[in-house]
């Protein structure tokens, strides 16, 4: 059975290390893995969104809507533009930071305050401010690695392989604060 | 070794693989990694080319001298390399020659959405199209030895889906290939007429043993099952069909999308009866299917617009949509925008401020025709804005000339304003020429041109100077200005609009993400100076917003730059610790 997990975010945000340890991982663990991104334009402080697939075979490397099992949104705003992408039972965690778009800095829109609110009537919502958790860990740029520990719960993949793989795709000198982040993801509690 | 990589990292590594000498390219998305990943080999010779015509010529000279050779370019890039592809058909090689073109169905970063198939079938070039990334690397050896075998350049053909996308690959050793001697031979690489016309029925013969070799190649595949109907497909859509159907529909997967077989195609009609066609873009298949006067049905399903996913496949064929929650709450879009610190702000501000019309071209500054800034008139082409500026002005006259501007980077400018710029030098138009040098080549992620110094190692390099330049094609008035400085702009903008000649502007300042260029603390808005006139709101940056009535800067983006310091009629905005 092949399962589909979404990162998405704000282009800048840090999906792509995220989405590269999780990659990394699943082969690890004897899957067959693809995981798709787009480059470019989208980077620019656009909505950004990475797809990664694993099972025993995967065909394709694209979630369509209403086939992801877990979605990981950097972004409050982001989750509510992707939720169409959540299989009915599927779980939303998401940072609860906001980022404002541009067409809410110049005054064309506002941001909806009551997203979240809205978002948890809707679906399965698991919601975490990653960004004070981040710079709890020791640097406000590891909101993907906290997010990462919280998706390890998701996931029956224990978390000594998380570690490994961590090893693997951050620099050693950043890893006692990638280490700490991805703990204070997983170990949170409301 | 089993590896994941992205497709366009699957291709370098088939370069590398296949004993590859030269790569000669022309970044552009999804292509970009192609190249950048194999100048990570340093057993193979890379560079990043002006444009892609260069980078195709390029290539064919390392093939003329006997070594296995490849470009890299998107889908518009072809366009440019267009006129070497159409005669390097009839030449042929020496050493294998390569041709990755990497499409962008759904445009995520493109000016269009074309479909490079057409291109191999009007060349009569052959083309092979990878499904994913363990494809990528294999398609990519087989195709230098076909190069070889045929006589002939062939395509690689990817897509952002293929191009993009991560699979697991097996990797082995590179194998050189032997030695081959260059030996004059004017028949064949001297395209004369008298030659040229000997070579057409050889192109021509060529296409009938590839069409041969389509028919028991096993790129191509059939995969029956005991189904009432059947899909040709190709590239990505296999994954869909496979995706949606398993193994429980007959599926003709074309690796080789030119030549396509014949008789190959009648036999797999005939056993599965009905057939339909997945393909992205436009009707390739499906015209040729129908052109050997078998029914099938493709484009009736399936839009030519933009790309598929097994979701389209699926109702496609009647499939149910999942469920899926939406919201109420209309969710605000989130358009890509200039970076905070960018310098190309500064000098948008300036031109939207005095309400000029800019002719733009293709790069992060494109951004620019975002709100509030709605600085562009126009985006056509690598290179269009600088010859669209003088056709312009030439039709509109003074009516235009004090008043129209057009925008261009440096490696845009390298790779096809330069002759726009010769053309208004040449032909007299008293048009201005900004040129937005930001010392790299941007939207693409950073790669080297011939004006930042720097070679695709990163190694020191000559360097073009712009000002040279630009004076020796016969530009009298060229002068520098910093981004970063709004009166600056303002008064070069002024005058060299007011010039009876024509000039260029080169509005100069790096790139503010490049790793040596220092940024500034983050500034500071003073609320109790701020009198919320959103003036600094109009420069469109990230960093500012307002909150709570007062303008705020968000000091995890903010890097200093202090162009909105200067727009803040009240001194609001300081640097950190001063307010």
């Amino acid at each position: 059975m092949t399962k589909s997990i979404m990162i998405v975010g704000v282009g800048g945000q840090g999906s792509l290390l995220a989405s590269t340890l999780l990659g990394k991982l699943l082969v690890t663990e004897g899957y067959d893995v693809k995981v798709s991104e787009v480059h470019g334009m989208s980077q620019r402080g656009g909505s950004v969104v990475t797809y990664v697939r694993y099972g025993d075979k995967v065909y394709s490397p694209i979630i369509d809507k209403g086939a992801a099992d877990c979605i990981i949104s950097f972004e409050k705003l982001e989750a509510a533009r992707w939720v169409q992408y959540l299989k009915e039972d599927g779980v939303i965690i998401t940072n609860t930071q906001q980022i404002d778009p541009m067409p809410v800095v110049t005054g064309a829109t506002e941001y909806p305050a009551q997203i979240l609110t809205e978002l948890s009537e809707k679906v399965t919502v698991d919601a975490l401010d990653a960004l004070s958790l981040a710079e709890e860990a020791g640097s406000s740029r590891a909101v993907n690695i906290v997010l990462m520990g919280r998706l390890a719960r998701q996931l029956d993949i224990p978390c000594e392989k998380w570690e490994e793989a961590l090893r693997q795709v951050v620099k050693p000198k950043f890893i006692d604060i990638n280490l700490k982040a991805f703990s204070l993801g997983y170990n949170y509690a409301e | 070794m089993k590896e994941l990589l992205i497709g366009n990292a699957a291709v370098a590594r088939g370069l590398y693989e296949a004993g590859v000498s030269v790569v000669s390219s022309y970044p552009g998305t999804p292509s970009t990694e192609i190249t950048e990943m194999a100048a990570k080999y340093d057993e193979i010779y890379c560079e990043w080319a002006p444009n892609e015509k260069v980078a195709m010529e390029v290539a064919f000279g390392a093939s003329v001298r006997g070594k296995r050779s490849a470009c890299a370019m998107k889908h518009v890039g072809l366009n440019v390399a267009a006129d070497p592809l159409f005669t390097l058909s009839y030449t042929g090689v020496n050493g294998g020659l390569v041709i990755c073109v990497a499409d962008d169905p759904g445009m995520h970063s493109s000016q269009n959405e074309q479909d490079s198939r057409h291109y191999a079938q009007a060349a009569k070039v052959p083309m092979l199209e990878p499904s994913d990334s363990k494809e990528a690397l294999e398609f990519t050896k087989l195709a230098f030895e076909l190069s070889e075998e045929y006589d002939t350049p062939v395509f690689i053909k990817m897509c952002t889906r293929v191009a993009h996308s991560q699979s697991i690959v097996e990797t082995s050793d590179r194998v050189l290939p032997e030695d081959k001697p260059y030996v004059k031979n004017p028949a064949k690489y001297i395209m004369t007429p008298a030659n040229a016309t000997k070579r057409h029925p050889f192109v021509e013969e060529r296409t009938k043993k590839l069409t041969a070799y389509a028919e028991q190649a096993d790129i191509n595949r059939e995969e029956y099952a005991d189904s009432d109907f059947g899909i040709i497909t190709v590239g990505t859509c296999y994954q869909y069909v496979k995706e949606v159907f398993g193994d429980s529909v007959s599926v003709l997967k074309l690796g080789m999308i030119n030549p396509m077989p014949v008789d190959r195609i009648r036999k797999f009609a005939e056993k599965v009866g009905k057939v339909y066609i997945v393909e992205e873009l436009d009707g390739i298949i499906e015209t040729h299917v129908k052109n050997l006067g078998i029914d099938c049905t493709g484009k009736e399903l399936f839009s030519n617009i933009g790309e598929l996913s097994q979701l389209t496949v699926a109702t496609a064929f009647g499939m149910d949509m999942p469920e899926f929650k939406s919201v109420d709450t209309d969710v605000p879009g989130r358009p890509p925008v200039m970076c905070a610190g960018c310098p190309h702000r500064g000098m948008y501000y300036t031109l939207a401020k005095n309400k000029i019309t800019v002719l733009g071209d293709i790069g992060c500054y494109t951004l620019g025709a975002a709100p509030p800034l709605c600085a562009l008139d126009t985006t056509l082409c690598m290179g269009a804005s600088v010859s669209g500026l003088h056709g312009f002005n030439k039709a509109g006259g003074k009516d235009t000339e004090g008043k129209t501007v057009c925008v261009i980077g440096d490696s845009t400018f390298m790779h096809s304003g330069i002759t726009g710029l010769v053309n208004i030098a040449y032909n007299g138009s008293n048009s201005t020429v900004i040129i937005l040098d930001n010392s790299i080549t941007g939207m693409t992620g950073h790669q080297q041109n011939p004006t930042t110094g720097y070679n695709i190692k990163g190694d020191p390099a000559a360097k073009i100077d712009l000002e040279t330049l630009c004076k020796a094609v016969g530009i009298n008035r060229v002068r520098v200005v910093d981004p970063y400085n709004l009166a600056e702009c303002d008064v070069a903008l002024k005058e060299e609009l007011a010039a009876e000649e024509p000039s260029v502007i080169i509005s100069r300042r790096p790139c503010i993400l490049l790793k040596n260029v220092k940024t500034k603390p983050s500034l500071i808005v003073s609320e109790s100076k701020c009198k919320s006139c959103k003036m600094c709101l109009k420069l469109g940056c990230p960093a500012i917003s307002m909150h709570e009535g007062k303008a705020h800067i968000d000091p995890t983006l903010c890097v200093g730059c202090g162009v909105c310091t200067q727009l803040c009629k009240f001194d609001a905005i300081n640097e950190g610790g001063q307010c």
